[in-house]
């Protein structure tokens, strides 16, 4: 156990303790209100770039286990809590939370008043922080964190996307398209054929698009539109991920492309990409939204589900053409932006993380909005 | 979809007395939902028979009913106001059962009233349990296995295709009365005989045995747009087999990843889908295997629950208020969340902090149960407390039980018990288990072998442990001779423990470590409850203590004095803790009044209290809430942070006036009368001056230190005596001593209850009338509003007797001596507030029993019978005003033109093996009122509202002592005049027979088997409708012991005075009348003796 300090750009320091690695470690600081669902929270590649700190306080407790993942490594640059349960308890369990993220070299501070850093958050909004078991002078913390870009502006897509093209099998995980296996499944017959651009893709995207009968090909986020087009996909996904949208351009530039021309369904980030795909503009939120709780109308049903979120920068719901996009989710809670449709081409996306994973599986149904749009195009082809 | 324009007016139906497995959460409820529903527009017409609650409070509705909740009273309320419809979910199982019997016998469709939030199918879906097993199954969700069976011989077939061990639950009954475990055959008869007996249609359910799974709650929230939420997971630390009332629980669930959570809450979805509650709360109950996960479905209450009282206060999702809304057409994103004022309450709440849930027992009253735990019901109260880990919430909550716990601590040493009894104590689940959890680890015992033993989760023992080590720590700290440092402190402190714990580890007083602590700047730090972890600003102040960096309370206050020109004044009211036996709800309604009074004059009020049932803890009630322990501690940090300028402790029960001295030391301004007075009158030497020097009569009588004391007092008085600890409540170990050998030993066992104080000793007045007095005195001036005559003798506690308002047999020179008494006590105590006398009368002579200057249990009994507001009225003296603001005279309460009757209800049937005779030691756990023209109607209904309704055919067996014999005649004469046929012991028979009245003879107990064998045929075959058994003294009370019970199991009222008897026959008289019944609303009584309606 090591003394850590967690510094925050507006000066504002709290003390806890490590329990994992030691060193230093520096990011977005962000709030997380899931009371479930550390070990997807911590594997979400969304998360890259973010020290998290979860607002429920007993975090640990169900230890960590092979299968809830969500993508191949830890991404968060730090975790905070209020106290890290030291025995966990499930009968899935393969090891502690703390030993996890020791092996993943992330540094785990405890002992900090969560409730108040989140206060602070919420007041003063999102702001970069450093958490460190080395360096407590504060004016040298501060030092460092001018050295540390701002979530504004940053590209983060390129740190989390594959680095090759590789098709998903639950059975078997990421099948290269290089390997024998990966030769086949490019010429087989499924249902749906899906291409995925990887931002940072959750592992529950793509376990729930094979449940429903599609073949995914996830795609670097470099790819360009022929790279794509060479596996015939039926539709576009494009993926959640971390940082700003709008420094994705390259990503904007392609998702452009396909626009009028495959079945594009959109999550998070991957929304937000089509948003500025599609004419809109991003911004910033003040704190974001970070959790599982926060309900969301779909107008298309009338229906309310609670839905899981992550995400710090948003679509302006004012910044559409109404002829082409029309506005079919909605939060609740802010009334901002949650899923757009558009009225002329198969195209559809959310804000929120109808995956879950963690979280509610309210609105799990929107994915076959997506598959309706392929089956649609095919019939229609 | 706005609220309902189709319906004008609701039916609000309560739950009736306390019992055990329906407290005070439904008295929450229920003015939740009175309260939204009123703020809607609508008419609500409440019926309840508990005089105890605030929602019979006249302003809480428009029409209030006092009335017994059966179907024949309910179907002449809807005669006579005509609802539009009735809403059955609020008010426990009790309403839910009283809606089912109302649609099965056509009243709701001849009076064309809707059921609103659950109709029949919905509630006979969930609640029957075949069709519920069924419904389950056909969404593809586990129940375990199981059976039902109608009769033993299906039970027995049942039993042996499933195999033992089985659990039987019978249907339709709340708290798990009449359910049962069997590990064999022989276990198997008993249990299933007493669940095919005590269900409403014979009907149980042999089950699989899930004993040792962990178990889980859900709180389900559903719209009439098919929208669903859960508002809260609740995991309990002791796993299956224990019923969840008796269970300490924690919120959120702590040991299911997400995919398990999601799993279940999917589960819950579907569930109140399937079965299709339309709108309102329900919670479902869930059994995960915890070697594989395997996750069976366990029951769902379509209505609110305990634990939907619980989820609320541990989230800050009123849920009730919610549910009455959505019985009325909104749908959840229409409701606003109060807290946030911006966000809907279509939404599932996130908490940042972890809530426990303990249990409170009252075993000690019933020496001869034992505390073993299982699926029926046998905890009074709750209480819940909240912290940063569950660490800090569990010490909270185990301090905040008052049972001598100031944490998670030694009661003994460890080393005194064995090895075998620790053993039995962690396999067999008990109420002090949590204690032997820590004892077996001091033993060196590992997690794993106690986790196997007592079926508990690792990760709870393991926070136990953490527990230990940490006290471990300061335990070698200590015996070093080192100082705490800071930061072992304040870890101290971040793990719960309490500065009287920390004395006791450094041997200082907790004044002491207090002041250190305080010295050092490590001081508590309040947290708000917010339903959203922070994450929206929230307005609603309610707060829980913890040891971070950041105080929200200091913040709001600040921000308070900030932004208003004129400071106004605060006053602390500190609540009454865990519901218990002898300090309940009544007490919570007097806190609730003074904060609603208070905040009429204008004051700020802030209210601490740690019970999740009460409608005290709702965060709407006061200014502010601190959902605390009451205990020194914890009071004095929030006196630090609010600086209240004042304190009110005399409406809190025995709790809070325990605090009051040493509240008062520390300079606390308490407001009323003074610490001095109230203790002057605990003290019976001092208090016996007192009324020696007011001219008064009392008994004779003194204070004992000792056994010799005591034995010198007993020989001066003479025999009988009534001997009692000091500074308790509810006559806690409270006894009529006949002779010296008894004396010896009670003083022996009272050693343990009054803890220092002395033991008091009075000369019993054998065959007195007893009266109670309820009085308002403002240092100056007495107002006596109310004076209760008992039903039955002095001698039996005031809270189990029954009691009637206006006294009908105390001649009005005797009521004068009375009143003139009150006034000259009050004023000598210089009373400020609230003060109960309780009198005895024996001739002509009045005798004063005892005097407590304080709210008493009878106050809101004595509101609702006069239309008086008590509560408020002292409280506001309290704050300064004096009598003559209040029009008092204006209540006319000299020209009463009914009769209100107080009835208690025990918890007999629960507590197998225990004798039912009632005696100075109060053992009720709640009371309902009978109003009417007359007395004899008024008893009528009180006794069919304590749901021991007095016959109009039948046998009676009448069994009286010498010296009730001459008067018994009378009875027994009456009785025949109404048709009834007697039996009778044999001396009793022969003085009837000798009068010319017809009894026939069933032998005497002691003569042999043969009349036990006789009358319990009578009994066991329904033949007895009454049995009037009055014992004599205290060797021959146990005689009849086992009638006594067999008449609880048959539910066969049993009388054991001759007052009662007496109250019974006019009872009985009214009764054969055979009028139809009349119902009158309480606006309508008040208004019939010309009060205005709801002054003060």
């Amino acid at each position: 156990m090591k003394k850590a300090i967690l510094y925050l750009d507006d000066g504002t320091y709290f003390i806890g303790r490590s329990l994992s690695t030691v060193g230093e470690s520096a990011g977005e600081v962000i709030f997380n209100t899931s009371m479930t669902g550390y070990q997807e929270i911590l594997t979400d590649p969304s998360y890259a770039g973010q020290i998290v700190t979860m607002t429920y306080p007993l975090i640990g407790n169900y230890g960590i286990n092979d299968e809830d993942i969500e993508s191949d490594r830890v991404h968060v640059n730090g975790f905070v809590v209020k106290e890290f349960c030291r025995r966990h308890s499930n009968y899935r369990a393969t090891q502690s939370l703390i030993d996890y993220l020791d092996q993943n070299n992330i540094l785990a501070v405890e002992g900090i008043d969560t409730r108040a850093l989140t206060r602070h958050l919420r007041v003063q909004g999102t702001i970069k922080g450093v958490v460190s078991t080395e360096d407590f002078d504060v004016d040298a913390l501060a030092e460092k964190l001018k050295k540390v870009p701002d979530m504004e502006g940053s590209n983060w897509v390129n740190h989390v996307t594959t680095q090759e093209p590789y098709i998903w099998l639950s059975q078997k995980g990421k099948v290269s398209f290089s390997s024998e296996d990966g030769y086949a499944l490019r010429s087989n017959n499924a249902a749906y054929k899906v291409a995925a651009i990887d931002c940072g893709i959750k592992f529950n995207i793509l376990r729930i698009l094979e449940n429903l009968g599609c073949q995914v090909y996830v795609f670097p986020a470099d790819s360009s539109f022929d790279d794509i087009m060479s596996v015939h996909p039926d539709g576009l996904f494009v993926s959640n991920g971390p940082g700003d949208p709008a420094a994705v351009t390259p990503v904007i530039q392609t998702v452009k492309a396909f626009i009028g021309t495959l079945p594009i369904f959109g999550i998070c980030l991957g929304h937000q990409i089509l948003g500025l795909a599609l004419g809109g503009k991003t911004f910033k939120m003040k704190f974001g939204h970070h959790g599982a709780n926060h309900p969301v109308k779909d107008s298309l049903n009338q229906r309310i589900g609670i839905t899981s979120q992550n995400h710090g920068f948003c679509v302006d719901l004012k910044s559409f053409d109404p002829s082409d996009i029309e506005l079919i989710n909605i939060n609740l809670n802010d009334r901002t932006l949650e899923g757009i449709r558009h009225k002329k081409h198969p195209i559809i996306s959310f804000q929120h993380h109808p995956e879950a994973s963690p979280g509610p599986h309210d609105v799990q149904y929107l994915f076959h909005h997506f598959v309706t749009m392929m089956e649609q195009a095919k019939v229609s082809k | 979809m706005p609220r309902r324009t189709d319906i004008k007016k609701i039916l609000i139906v309560g739950a009736g007395p306390i019992v055990i497995g329906q407290a005070c959460e439904f008295d929450y409820s229920g003015t939740q939902a009175c309260k939204a529903l009123k703020e809607e527009g609508y008419e609500i017409v409440l019926a309840n028979s508990n005089p105890a609650t605030i929602m019979t409070d006249p302003e809480f509705s428009d029409h209030t009913y006092i009335e017994p909740l059966t179907p024949e009273y309910i179907e002449a309320i809807i005669a006579k106001e005509k609802p539009c419809a009735i809403l059955p979910t609020l008010g426990g199982q009790t309403a839910l059962n009283i809606a089912m019997k109302l649609k099965e016998n056509g009243v709701l469709d001849k009076y064309h009233v809707r059921m609103i939030g659950a109709n029949y199918e919905v509630i006979k879906k969930a609640e029957d349990r075949e069709c519920f097993k069924a419904a389950i199954q056909k969404i593809g969700l586990d129940v375990p296995l199981s059976a039902f069976a109608y009769n033993i011989g299906q039970a027995r077939q049942a039993a042996k295709d499933i195999g033992f061990p089985v659990i039987i639950r019978s249907s339709y009954t709340l708290g798990g009365t009449g359910g049962g475990f069997a590990f064999n055959a022989d276990e198997f008869e008993k249990v299933a005989a007493r669940g095919l007996e005590s269900s409403m249609n014979s009907e149980i359910l042999i089950e699989e045995s899930i004993i040792g799974w962990k178990e889980y709650e859900l709180e389900v929230m559903r719209d009439n747009r098919d929208n669903v939420v859960i508002v809260c997971s609740i995991e309990n630390l002791d796993p299956m087999g224990i019923h969840t009332g008796d269970s300490i629980t924690v919120a959120p669930a702590q040991t299911l990843t997400d995919k398990e959570y999601q799993v279940m809450r999917n589960a819950s979805l579907a569930i109140i889908r399937e079965i299709g509650v339309e709108t309102g709360g329900s919670n479902i109950q869930f059994a995960v295997n915890p070697e594989d996960g395997r996750m069976v479905v366990i029951e769902m209450n379509p209505r609110v629950s305990r634990s939907s009282a619980l989820a609320s206060k541990a989230t800050g999702f009123p849920i009730a208020k919610f549910a009455a809304k959505l019985a009325v057409g909104y749908s959840l994103d229409e409701i606003q969340n109060d807290i946030t004022q911006e966000t809907p309450a279509s939404f599932e709440p996130s908490i940042d902090y972890c809530v426990v849930k303990v249990p409170r027992f009252t075993f000690e009253k019933f020496p001869e149960a034992r505390d073993v735990l299982g699926v029926q019901m046998k905890s009074v109260g709750e209480t819940m407390a909240i912290g940063r880990t569950f660490k800090e919430a569990l010490q909270k909550g185990l301090r905040g039980l008052e049972i001598g716990h100031i944490g998670f601590d030694n009661k003994q040493n460890f080393q005194d018990i064995s090895e075998e009894k620790v053993m039995r104590r962690l396999s067999e689940p008990n109420a002090s288990r949590i204690f032997y959890l820590k004892y077996a680890m001091q033993k060196g015992w590992h997690i794993d072998k106690i986790a196997e033993i007592s079926r508990i989760d690792p990760w709870f023992l393991y926070h136990l442990k953490q527990l230990l080590d940490a006290e471990q720590e300061l335990i070698e700290t200590a015996a070093a001779g080192n100082e705490l440092s800071d930061e072992q402190l304040r870890q101290a402190k971040e793990y719960g423990f309490s500065d009287a714990q920390l004395g006791k580890i450094f041997n200082q007083t907790e004044l002491h470590i207090r002041e250190k602590r305080k010295q050092r700047g490590i001081v508590a730090t309040y947290k708000l409850v917010d339903t959203c972890a922070a994450e929206f600003e929230a307005y609603t102040p309610y707060f829980y203590s913890t040891y971070e960096t950041e105080d929200e309370a200091r913040i709001q206050i600040d921000k308070i004095r900030e932004n208003s020109a004129t400071q106004p004044k605060k006053i602390m009211i500190l609540g009454g803790g865990p519901n218990r036996i002898g300090q309940g709800i009544e007490f919570d309604y007097c806190c609730c009044h003074a904060s609603f009074a208070l905040k009429e004059m204008g004051f700020e009020t802030i209210m601490v209290n740690s019970n999740p049932e009460t409608v005290s803890t709702d965060y709407d009630i006061s200014d502010r809430l601190y959902f605390e322990p009451l205990t020194y501690e914890d009071v004095m940090n929030i006196v630090d942070v609010e600086k209240p300028d004042g304190v009110i402790v005399q409406f809190g029960g025995q709790t809070p006036l325990n605090l009051a001295r040493r509240l008062s030391e520390a300079g606390v301004p308490i407001i009323g009368t003074s610490v001095d007075n109230i203790e002057l009158a605990e003290n019976r030497e001092k208090f016996a001056a007192l009324i020696d020097q007011l001219g008064l009569a009392q008994p004779d009588n003194g204070s004992a230190f000792s056994a010799e004391d005591a034995i010198e007092i007993a020989q001066r008085v003479g025999y009988p005596v009534l001997a009692r600890p000091s500074f308790v409540l509810g006559g806690r170990a409270m006894k009529i001593v006949y002779d010296e050998d008894s004396l010896v030993s009670f003083i022996d066992e009272a050693k343990d209850v009054s803890g220092g104080h002395p033991i008091l000793i009075d000369k019993f007045i054998n065959d007195a009338i007893e009266i109670d007095v309820d009085a308002i005195g403002d240092g100056e001036d007495t107002f006596v509003a109310g004076i209760m005559e008992h039903i039955e003798n002095a001698g039996i506690h005031s809270g189990d007797s029954a009691c009637t308002l206006p006294p009908p047999t105390i001649s009005e020179d005797i009521l004068n001596v009375i009143k003139k008494q009150t006034c000259q006590v009050a004023r000598a105590l210089n009373v400020i507030g609230l003060i109960n006398i309780q009198f005895a009368v024996k001739g002509s002579k009045v005798f004063i029993l005892e005097v407590n200057p304080r709210a008493s249990r009878t106050v809101p009994f004595v509101s609702k019978s006069t239309g008086i507001p008590l509560a408020k009225i002292a409280a506001k003296i309290m704050a300064g005003d004096k009598l003559s603001q209040f029009d008092v005279s204006s209540y006319n309460i000299e020209n009463l033109t009914h009769y209100s009757v107080k009835e208690s209800v025990l918890p007999f049937s629960k507590f197998s093996g225990v004798d039912i005779v009632l005696g100075p030691e109060m053992k009720s756990t709640g009371e309902v009122m009978g109003i009417a023209a007359t007395f004899g109607e008024a008893f009528a209904r009180s006794q069919i509202s304590a749901n021991a309704s007095l016959p109009q055919k039948g046998k009676i067996f009448l069994s009286v002592r010498d010296e009730d014999k001459r008067a018994i005649v009378f009875i027994a004469k009456k009785l025949i005049d109404m048709k009834f046929t007697i039996v009778s012991t044999k001396g009793t028979a022969k003085v009837l027979n000798s009068s010319g009245v017809k009894a026939e003879v069933v032998n005497r107990y002691d003569q042999g088997q043969q009349l036990l064998d006789n009358l319990m045929t009578f009994i066991q075959n329904n033949e007895i409708a009454l049995i009037v058994n009055t014992p004599s003294g205290e060797s021959s009370q146990s005689d009849m012991r086992s009638i006594r019970a067999a008449a609880i199991l048959h539910n066969v009222p049993c009388i054991t005075t001759l007052q009662g008897a007496w109250a019974a026959v006019n009872g009985m008289e009214a009764n054969s009348k055979n009028e139809e019944i009349a119902v009158q609303s309480l606006q309508e009584y008040y208004q019939a003796k010309g009060q205005k309606p709801c002054a003060a």
